[in-house]
């Protein structure tokens, strides 16, 4: 009973500063810094309303720029790392070790030390300001955690399944999508949670490759209010920020499972 | 599948054949990504760091000046301790705290599913625009934690403006994303026989002996893992710095994170082959705080059978 009570308040205290901002956006601007506490005397969507179109443009233009580039990932890492964690796993060739060694490897290689040359050829190749950049690369299989995760999967699938098929004449493409790949469902959901939850929040990439604001996702986008921000705008921030927040934590409801799952057998964060 | 038995099996070393040829098609996606995306940027940026380069112009080759002017940045050595104090408080209080609700969460607790949901959800915000945009209202001058320190009648200050404590923000948002770690924990906890602790009963021992003697032995390999993973990660910490200084790094440089300097000094001032350089000098501490990680692991990490 005791730990219960000391669990729970632990929650309240970590989730105290998101209920308050959840409560804040709906309080007028000025009451906000002033009346701390849940139950506002007043309430307004006032924030949402001026929130949306602080940038002077309707912010779901945001929205739908980082649903393009999030389905744009998902489906790019689906692709590309299923094909290279099926070779990886199954099938014989000589540099096999070598090269999971080398996904391994990558899975801790910083992007900041690669991001200034991959700008200068993306650059070159007139990429900037487009969403090339940020889509190229995962249909290229560089989010190597996701290899990891799918090899780690694919070995515990029987090898039986495999050779029954390959008896009946099945080439490995044919395995790959007949018996692989119906199997591996598992693994392709946390792929695509985590991917949809990572490159949801991702700032970094994108705010250097795009450059017009027509162009930003939702995090630039907010990233870009908060220069601007005055007191009054408090209100407009947290608004926004809730509305941003909304997609992760509807998918966090629904996917827990596969979430808890996937990260207690890869420990991806 | 009705289809394919209906096929001849060819001969067995055929079929490795052209397995092995296959695998490669299969390997197509990220053999080039290995290459463009990766191999050839990496020995790029080397090369570059030996440059001075500001996009417009080519590269001209100046030797070793990046580093010399490095040991003489002041910048870089603030870029260098803010980072180091980053990761080296914030990541072991975020692993206590992990490993702590992990074994208050063990062992059959009720509502088990619903506290461990709960405990996850930050380590999924924690990086995002949002959070960073609360922490900035939670910790500015009128904010949530200076109501609750006034309410106890303690005066609040400028916990973003104060060059002191303005770190300690981050670090705090940090271990406020405990949940991974966590939940990595907790899926190791499983994996420790219940027999060691029934005979622990038996033999008397009290439960922070079972902790110290069982649990945490048995648990030094998930324990190891967990920390390379959120050393190297908080090593590249971004995007929380960005907003909370608005890509300043203030006050006074003190949350200027190794990250946002170079990215400062290549897409900001564009210098490209000086921003090259900081960031090879990155990898190399990363990759040699990593191996001595894995040196010392020799020393506590606890194999099983070895």
């Amino acid at each position: 009973m005791l730990k219960h009570a000391g669990l729970l308040a632990l929650l309240a205290l970590m989730i105290y500063p998101l209920v308050w901002m959840a409560v804040s956006a709906f309080k007028p601007a000025h009451l906000i810094l002033t009346e701390p506490g849940l139950i506002p005397s007043e309430t307004t969507f006032e924030n949402f309303r001026d929130g949306w179109h602080a940038l002077n443009r309707p912010f779901s233009v945001f929205f739908l720029n980082s649903l393009v580039v999030t389905v744009g990932a998902i489906l790019g890492n689906l692709f590309s790392c299923s094909l290279a964690a099926y070779a990886l796993a199954r099938l014989e060739f000589r540099p096999r070790r070598l090269f999971f060694g080398i996904t391994l490897v990558s899975v801790m290689l910083p992007m900041h030390v690669l991001i200034v040359p991959q700008y200068i050829f993306f650059a070159q190749l007139g990429w900037v300001d487009t969403y090339l950049p940020l889509l190229i690369p995962k249909l290229l299989a560089t989010d190597a955690f996701f290899i990891f995760l799918m090899v780690q999967f694919i070995r515990g699938i029987p090898r039986d399944l495999d050779r029954a098929a390959e008896i009946d004449g099945a080439g490995p493409f044919r395995v790959f999508w007949h018996v692989i790949l119906p199997l591996m469902r598992p693994a392709l959901v946390t792929t695509t949670i985590f991917t949809f939850i990572w490159t949801w929040n991702d700032f970094f990439t994108p705010l250097i490759y795009l450059t017009s604001t027509d162009m930003y996702t939702v995090p630039v986008a907010l990233s870009s209010m908060v220069s601007s921000e005055s007191q009054q705008g408090i209100g407009m921030l947290f608004a926004m920020s809730l509305v941003s927040l909304a997609p992760v934590i509807v998918f966090f409801v629904f996917a827990q499972r596969y979430l808890i799952r996937g990260m207690a057998t890869s420990g991806l964060k | 599948m009705a289809s394919l038995l209906k096929r001849r099996a060819p001969c067995p070393g055929s079929v490795e054949r052209r397995r092995g040829r296959a695998a490669y098609v299969f390997l197509i996606p990220w053999l080039l990504g290995l290459g463009l995306v990766t191999a050839v940027p990496l020995g790029a940026s080397l090369y570059l760091a030996f440059t001075d380069y500001n996009i417009l112009g080519t590269p001209s080759f100046t030797g070793l000046d990046n580093f010399e002017r490095m040991i003489g940045d002041e910048r870089f050595w603030a870029a260098s301790s803010v980072t180091a104090r980053y990761v080296f408080i914030s990541v072991p209080l975020q692993l206590m705290f992990a490993l702590l609700l992990a074994v208050m969460l063990d062992r059959g607790l009720r509502g088990l599913p619903f506290y461990r949901g709960a405990f996850y959800l930050p380590s999924l915000l924690g990086a995002s625009v949002a959070i960073v945009i609360l922490w900035r209202e939670i910790f500015g001058h009128n904010g949530l934690v200076n109501d609750v320190l006034a309410f106890v009648g303690i005066e609040g200050q400028s916990w973003l403006q104060n060059p002191s404590t303005a770190l300690s923000t981050l670090i705090v948002l940090n271990v406020w994303t405990f949940g991974s770690p966590m939940v990595i924990f907790l899926a190791g906890l499983r994996q420790i026989p219940e027999e060691y602790y029934e005979a622990a009963k038996v033999d008397g021992a009290s439960r922070i002996q079972q902790f110290w003697h069982i649990t945490v032995p048995m648990l030094t390999p998930i324990i190891f893992f967990n920390l390379i993973l959120q050393t190297i990660g908080s090593f590249q910490t971004f995007t929380q710095a960005h907003v909370i200084s608005g890509g300043t790094g203030g006050p006074v440089d003190s949350t200027l994170f190794y990250t946002l300097y170079v990215y400062q000094q290549g897409f900001r001032a564009f210098d490209m082959g000086y921003a090259s350089a900081l960031a090879w000098v990155l990898l190399l501490v990363i990759g040699a705080v990593t191996a001595l990680h894995f040196i010392l692991s020799k020393f506590w990490v606890f194999y099983g059978d070895d």
